[in-house]
Formats: C-alpha cells, sequence, structure tokens
C-alpha cells in the first residue's frame, strides 16, 4: 500500500508539511519495497479547491493513506468518499524521514 | 437612475444611511424610489421598517453539474476547464464528485463534456421578497441560503427582479471589496461610499475607492459618525479631489436608537438636515428632478 506524506521540500530531509491542499509537495511511499518518490503538488496555489484538487491527486497517485497537519472540511469528506485514510500529525519539527522511520517501527 | 451605497470597511453605517436617503428621497421624488437590500448574506435594511408589509416572495436556484457515470469517460475535460476546482474525476477508482460548495454555475463543464454526460439540476440559492411600506415605492431583499456561498449569483438575480427605469434605485451593497460588492455597484450610475473618521475606515475607503476608479462610475463620500477620530479622511479627500456629499455627526442618543430599530422614528431636526442637504447634493450631482 502507497502512504503519501505532505512535505514541505522534495526530499526526505525536508520538513513535513502541516498542510494538506497547500502542501508544497507529497512524498510517496510504498510500504511494500520501502521506495520513495516525491512529486509536486500542482495545486498548492489554487485560488480555491485546493483541497480537493489535492484528495484528486493523492487518488490518483494511488494513496491508501494520507499523513498531514490537518484537512480541511471539502478536503476531508472527498478523502472518505475516495476512500483514503487520513493520520494527523501535530509535530511541527519532524522531516518526511522520521515519520517514515516512524511508520517503519510499526 | 441607480445609486449603490457602498463602503469598504463594514459598520461605518451604510445601512443607515441607506435607509435614511430612501426616507428623504422618498420625500423629494414623490416616492418614485426602491430601496434593495444587496447584502444577501445578513440583509437588515427591513429590521427599520416596522410596518413592511410582504407583497410577494419567491425562492430561486441556480444550476449545478451531475455527472451520468454511465456515458462518463473519465477524459477529465470538466474537471479541467473547472475554473473553480469544483470537479473531482478518478479515472482508476472510477470515481466522479461534484462539490456544490465549490460550484459557481457557469455552465463550463457542460460544454466541455463531449458525451453528454453532465446534466444540470437546480439548487436553492436564497429568497428575493419584496415589500411596501408606508413611504417610496417598494424594499426589495435578497436573503442567501443559509450554508451557500453564492452571493455574487444571488445578488444578479435580486438586480434583475429590482429592474425598474421610472424609479431611483438605492442598491444597499456588502460591505468589503470582494466580487459581491462588484456584482453590486458595476452598473450603477452614481456610488455613495460611507465612511467613517477613523484610521480603518480611510484604509477601507482608499481600496474601495481603488475599486472604483477600475470600474469608471462617478462616486462621491459621505462621513458618517462626523467628530470621531481624526482629520485625516478630509484630507485625504481633499488632496484626490474626491466630492465629499455628506457630513453625519456622531450622535450616541442616535446609536441608541439604532439599536432598538427606530431609526426613522423622532429624527432630530438637527439629524434630519444633515439628511436633507445630503439628498439635495445627490439629486443635483446625478440629475434627477
Amino acid at each position: 500500500m502507497k502512504t503519501i506524506i505532505t512535505s514541505t521540500g522534495d526530499n526526505l530531509s525536508a520538513k513535513f508539511d502541516q498542510r494538506f491542499g497547500r502542501a508544497g509537495w507529497f512524498c510517496i511511499y510504498d510500504r511494500g519495497d520501502k521506495s520513495t518518490y516525491f512529486v509536486e503538488n500542482n495545486f498548492k496555489n489554487s485560488n480555491g479547491g485546493a483541497g480537493t484538487k489535492s484528495s484528486e491527486m493523492v487518488a490518483e497517485l494511488g494513496a491508501g493513506q494520507i499523513i498531514s497537519g490537518d484537512f480541511g472540511p471539502k478536503a476531508k469528506t472527498l478523502l472518505e468518499k475516495l476512500n483514503i485514510q487520513m493520520i494527523i500529525i501535530d509535530e511541527t519539527e519532524l522531516s518526511v524521514q522520521d515519520i517514515i522511520n516512524r511508520i517503519a517501527k510499526n | 437612475m441607480k445609486i449603490a451605497i457602498a463602503s469598504g470597511k463594514g459598520g461605518t453605517g451604510k445601512t443607515t444611511i441607506a435607509v435614511n436617503l430612501f426616507y428623504f428621497l422618498s420625500q423629494k421624488t414623490g416616492d418614485k424610489v426602491q430601496l434593495i437590500d444587496c447584502d444577501v448574506e445578513e440583509p437588515n435594511d427591513l429590521l427599520f421598517f416596522k410596518s413592511a408589509r410582504k407583497k410577494h416572495s419567491q425562492e430561486v436556484f441556480t444550476l449545478v453539474p451531475k455527472i451520468d457515470t454511465d456515458k462518463c469517460t473519465y477524459c477529465k475535460k470538466c474537471s479541467e476547464w473547472c475554473e473553480f476546482n469544483a470537479i473531482t474525476i478518478v479515472k482508476n477508482l472510477v470515481f466522479t464528485d461534484v462539490s456544490n460548495d465549490l460550484c459557481h454555475s457557469c455552465g463550463a463543464c457542460s460544454v466541455a463534456c463531449g458525451f453528454g454526460a453532465i446534466a444540470e439540476h437546480p439548487r436553492p440559492l436564497g429568497v428575493i421578497s419584496e415589500y411596501s411600506i408606508e413611504f417610496g415605492a417598494r424594499v426589495i431583499e435578497g436573503r442567501l441560503e443559509i450554508g451557500s456561498a453564492l452571493q455574487t449569483s444571488l445578488i444578479k438575480k435580486v438586480k434583475k427582479y429590482a429592474e425598474q427605469e421610472e424609479w431611483i434605485s438605492l442598491f444597499d451593497a456588502p460591505p468589503g471589496t470582494g466580487c459581491p460588492v462588484v456584482e453590486t455597484v458595476s452598473d450603477a450610475d452614481y456610488i455613495i461610499l460611507v465612511t467613517e473618521p477613523t484610521p480603518f475606515g480611510l484604509y477601507d475607503l482608499q481600496l474601495t475607492i481603488e475599486l472604483i476608479c477600475e470600474l469608471k462610475i462617478p462616486f462621491g463620500v459621505i462621513v458618517n459618525k462626523a467628530g470621531l477620530g481624526s482629520k485625516l479622511i478630509y484630507k485625504y479627500l481633499e488632496e484626490n479631489n474626491i466630492e465629499l456629499i455628506g457630513n453625519i455627526p456622531f450622535s450616541k442618543a442616535y446609536a441608541s436608537r439604532y439599536s432598538k430599530g427606530e431609526l426613522l422614528q423622532n429624527l432630530p431636526e438637527e439629524m434630519a438636515g444633515y439628511y436633507e442637504q445630503t439628498v439635495e447634493k445627490i439629486l443635483s450631482i446625478t440629475k434627477v428632478k
């Protein structure tokens, strides 16, 4: 299964992005082969509907889970309909690698 | 003659001025004035007309798309055309969704779809009501459906309902400088900007003036609650050659009557004098007989 982590940059040492719809990057982590790659969020600067379009984007990337700091009401409704599990982490100083380490430990 | 009453800052007295101008203009023009409350998120002009009688009321609708998944090919063209990011299409999950909160009812998606998969369905936008009171021609109010964000669409319909060439139409705009304000004032012949002599009043007035200059509509300023704050606003008006069409002093007794909805009852003679002067000025500027 693929887990997507919102990230402020395009590499594992980048800080975890607290925002979902307006996250800078998405880190796609494959729990099977432990591989990662980064995709830039095309919708981070949308005037409106950033959460909706970002939900569509993570669904197209094949996410089963998404880890972020928070989800707006429209994104929440849509991610629920898309059957994508939302996980909230409210610690601000983590890197993407820190979060992957936690997943690996579980 | 269409006159819009706007203000950048909220709480400057737009409604107070609109209600009073409606009253005094009615007296001067033999009741050939209508007041249209376009602050559809919180219309409150009617609070001040205790004898208002409802003459007509109608629910209005807007169209939102619905995707027929039997015909949809998941090509995403509708979603790409949507300026408001209201449509979600995920091909690998055979998933479609329309967010009614984001949809602006522009109809682009149904034009974009080459497969006839999009049909438009009505969705409630709000209620337009018409009232008669003991003076003036009528009062019209738009009241937005709770939870809807389509103020602009409703204001458009309220304006269409209120279309009337022979009377003076006073449009009470929402506060701010956003789309609902632009929609309210965009085809006015004249705009009255209500402000207060505080730094906040001045700052928001400047924003609104920038907007109106772009729309190229003649305007004048009424300073309400005069005597409070500072003289900065007058300096700004003078330096920029902007017409001051009224200066309504602050009065605590008046504010207290406002809070009880008694704006037009027992109006102090002095206050009535200020409004009469302002109305004279507006009539001479707009050249209404």
